[in-house]
């Protein structure tokens, strides 16, 4: 009876290492900082939300193994290749999520084309990863500047706010929000009156702040993120700006970056988003299982993203039983919708952008606010058609070329 | 009696000459086996790091003089070799010297500016200009930034062979960088070399022989800025990429902590330091921020216990000079 049992395992045990062999490996790399100015909008919290989307695709279920990496790019384009480089030609990663920074993801872009794997964009802000820049290996899939500009750049100047003053990130996210914001305000009958570029991670935005408050525009746009933008937002509101009848317009704020600020200095400011974590009970549901890892902390739009894509991407390659060839993996993805938990139906564009609807929110007075992470009231929708940029701006070669 | 003295001298040179080549024998054979084991593009690293070290050791070990802005040099370097390869598609070939041309202009101006202060004004000096091209580098259009020049082209070397190819490419670092290592060795060895050390001992006695030590000063701030900025320059080609990382003053003080724990004044010390210091950085990369405390428990271990650095130390027990 022993050995009768002991073969049977035996035999089992192969079948199973057998089963195993011919599993589809897929490893997908997390790249993001995870310690500096934009760890708390992705950071840790995406690498927990990539886990998430891997958990509910259930790769067992469809013969496939799916590992996730993760690794901090410090903000350096020359550290984010040189990672991406390693990850592909050693790791044997198949596909890389996130990336904030738009200079380390333009850097990141490059390298995956070369190596035709896949990138999947949450955290990068740029629209020219799917403009002149676009590449067929690319998925831009949680929001860009084009959209923030048309967002949040068209309802302040509709509402009165027509001569704008720009602080502006040195660096390739920064210049291209200030470029599409500029455009929008111009086209709806706004004057951008200057603008000031700012070194990335500034601790002292004094002089600057001064030079805003001398051009005496009434909307000082904030073409940063993060932590640049609740530094500028904070001394602002200690160089008395806001009581001078100037106001901040944060061109990209987060919900990380309005705990942070808490509500009492952040209150009125108005920011475009594609993702509320309070916006219907799908989205709080994810985000309670996201908060299990992440105690204290609200997901932010880029941590949404990362799960959907991760999801999307899962999608594909178990439908084509291959991530080997990159550019095949995206094109799936393009051609079959996009449907998920948290974005709900869209598609994926031939220049890479994904579409679905865009939110204008205000954030809530203090008094207004009922539980922790009740910041945001809804002002407007933008649907998915009119939230992007048309294709025939793009000037992105894949648009031209079909 | 003087005889003995001689032949005692000439033994002694012979062993020298003969420790030193059992090294580079043995470095050779690393680097050429290296790429069947090791990441390749780890080892061009390495490798760049370790040419901008011998470089940096030419100055500090052979000179006694502390430049603090060896960045300058590097990432000028680099800088140039990226916007000339991808704006004006130069051959990889003309783009490399083009930017080790830059580097030692660069080097001619700095040097003669920084060469009339000793000591710890001397390195303050190069400090600063090194600084100020940073923030040159931080403004110009021409260096993109904090994006950096991206996507830089490769090429084909001399129009025969291609560099996108990871082994060419490696073959073509290593021979760079050997060239370059044996040139650094023959300097040293040679009469000017001897003068060179001759400067470090005892600057006030080499004027009284009746050197002007400044000029030998100046040509070794050439020679070693020109080398810096040819290792900058075959790393932007290595990584597509030229990044303010380069030219930041924290890339000064790397070389620096890369001579030091290899071994100051020793020809494989730098070498082996900046294996050490790249192979930290990449394998330890998880770590993040990390890395960089690691990297200082190192350095004060390294001055605490072994203050020759390791070659230095090694060769110290075994009695030669490597």
């Amino acid at each position: 009876m022993r050995p009768a049992v002991s073969v049977a395992f035996a035999v089992a045990a192969l079948f199973a290492t057998a089963a195993r062999a011919d599993d589809i490996n897929v490893k997908i790399g997390v790249l993001s900082d995870m310690s500096s100015l934009y760890a708390d909008i992705s950071g840790p919290g995406s690498v927990v939300a990539a886990k998430m989307a891997v958990q509910d695709f259930n790769p067992a279920a469809h013969g496939m193994k799916v590992d996730v990496v993760s690794a901090d790019h410090q903000n350096k384009p020359d550290v984010g290749s040189n990672i991406a480089r390693q990850w592909y030609d050693v790791d044997h990663v198949d596909a890389i999520v996130d990336v904030p920074t738009s200079s380390v993801a333009l850097a990141v872009a490059d390298v995956t084309r070369e190596k035709n794997k896949v990138f999947l964009i949450s955290g990068a802000a740029t629209s020219d990863l799917t403009g002149p820049k676009c590449s067929p290996n690319n998925v831009h899939w949680t929001y860009d500047t084009w959209m923030l500009a048309n967002g949040t750049g068209k309802a302040l100047v509709k509402t009165g706010g027509d001569t704008w003053f720009f602080i502006t990130a040195d660096y390739a996210f920064g210049h291209a929000l200030e470029r599409d914001t500029t455009n929008v305000v111009q086209a709806n009958g706004g004057k951008v009156l200057g603008s000031v570029n700012v070194p990335l991670n500034t601790p002292d935005f004094s002089s600057y702040l001064l030079q805003a408050q001398a051009s005496k525009a009434k909307i000082i746009g904030l073409a940063n993120a993060g932590g640049d933008t609740i530094n500028a937002i904070k001394q602002g509101a200690e160089f008395g700006i806001t009581a001078g009848g100037q106001h901040f317009a944060g061109l990209l704020v987060f919900i990380s970056d309005v705990e942070a600020l808490g509500l009492k200095t952040a209150q009125g400011l108005v920011l475009t988003s594609t993702w509320y974590w309070d916006m219907n009970d799908a989205n709080r549901a994810w985000a309670k299982r996201w908060q299990a890892e992440r105690p204290g902390k609200f997901p932010t739009m880029v941590v949404a993203g990362v799960y959907s894509s991760v999801l999307h991407y899962l999608k594909a390659v178990a439908a084509l039983k291959s991530a080997a060839d990159g550019k095949a993996v995206v094109d799936k993805m393009k051609a079959m919708p996009t449907d998920d938990p948290l974005f709900g139906k869209g598609t994926v564009r031939v220049d890479g952008t994904v579409t679905h609807p865009a939110y204008l929110f205000e954030v809530k007075k203090p008094e207004e606010s009922k539980y922790p992470g009740d910041d945001f009231k809804l002002r407007a929708t933008i649907p998915a058609d009119e939230a992007f940029r048309p294709l025939k701006d793009d000037n992105c070669p894949l648009v031209t070329s079909n | 009696m003087a005889t003995v003295a001689q032949a005692a001298a000439l033994k002694a040179r012979h062993d020298s000459e003969r420790s030193v080549g059992v090294a580079f024998a043995i470095m050779l054979a690393f680097l050429v086996a290296g790429p069947f084991l090791l990441y390749p593009v780890f080892l061009m690293k390495a490798l760049c790091f370790a040419l901008f070290a011998c470089a940096f050791n030419l100055l500090i070990g052979y000179v006694g003089l502390v430049s603090f802005g060896h960045a300058l040099y590097f990432g000028w370097a680099s800088y140039l070799t990226a916007y000339a390869a991808k704006s004006w598609g130069m051959q990889p070939e003309i783009a490399i010297l083009i930017g080790t041309a830059t580097a030692a202009a660069l080097g001619i101006v700095a040097g003669i500016v920084a060469i009339r202060r000793q000591g710890i004004y001397f390195a303050m000096i190069t400090l600063a200009l090194a600084q100020m091209m940073y923030l040159v580098a931080l403004r110009l259009p021409l260096t993109g930034g904090e994006d950096g020049i991206q996507a830089v082209p490769r090429g084909r070397l001399f129009g025969l062979f291609d560099l996108n190819h990871e082994m060419t490419m490696y073959i073509f670092v290593l021979v760079v960088v050997l060239a370059a290592f044996l040139l650094i060795y023959r300097i040293i060895n040679s009469p000017f070399g001897e003068v060179l050390k001759a400067i470090r001992e005892n600057e006030p006695r080499t004027i009284s022989l009746g050197y002007q030590t400044d000029r030998y000063k100046v040509v070794a701030f050439v020679l070693s800025a020109t080398l810096a900025g040819l290792a900058g320059s075959v790393k932007a080609l290595v990584f597509q990429l030229a990044s303010l990382t380069d030219v930041h003053w924290t890339m000064s003080g790397e070389v620096l902590l890369m001579t030091l724990v290899g071994g100051l004044g020793t020809i494989f010390g730098p070498v082996v330091g900046a294996f050490l210091i790249v192979a930290m950085e990449n394998y330890l990369a998880s770590f993040g921020q990390w890395v960089l405390i690691i990297q200082g428990a190192i350095f004060v271990v390294c001055v605490l216990v072994f203050r020759r650095g390791i070659v230095g130390e090694l060769a110290h027990r075994l009695h030669v000079r490597l």
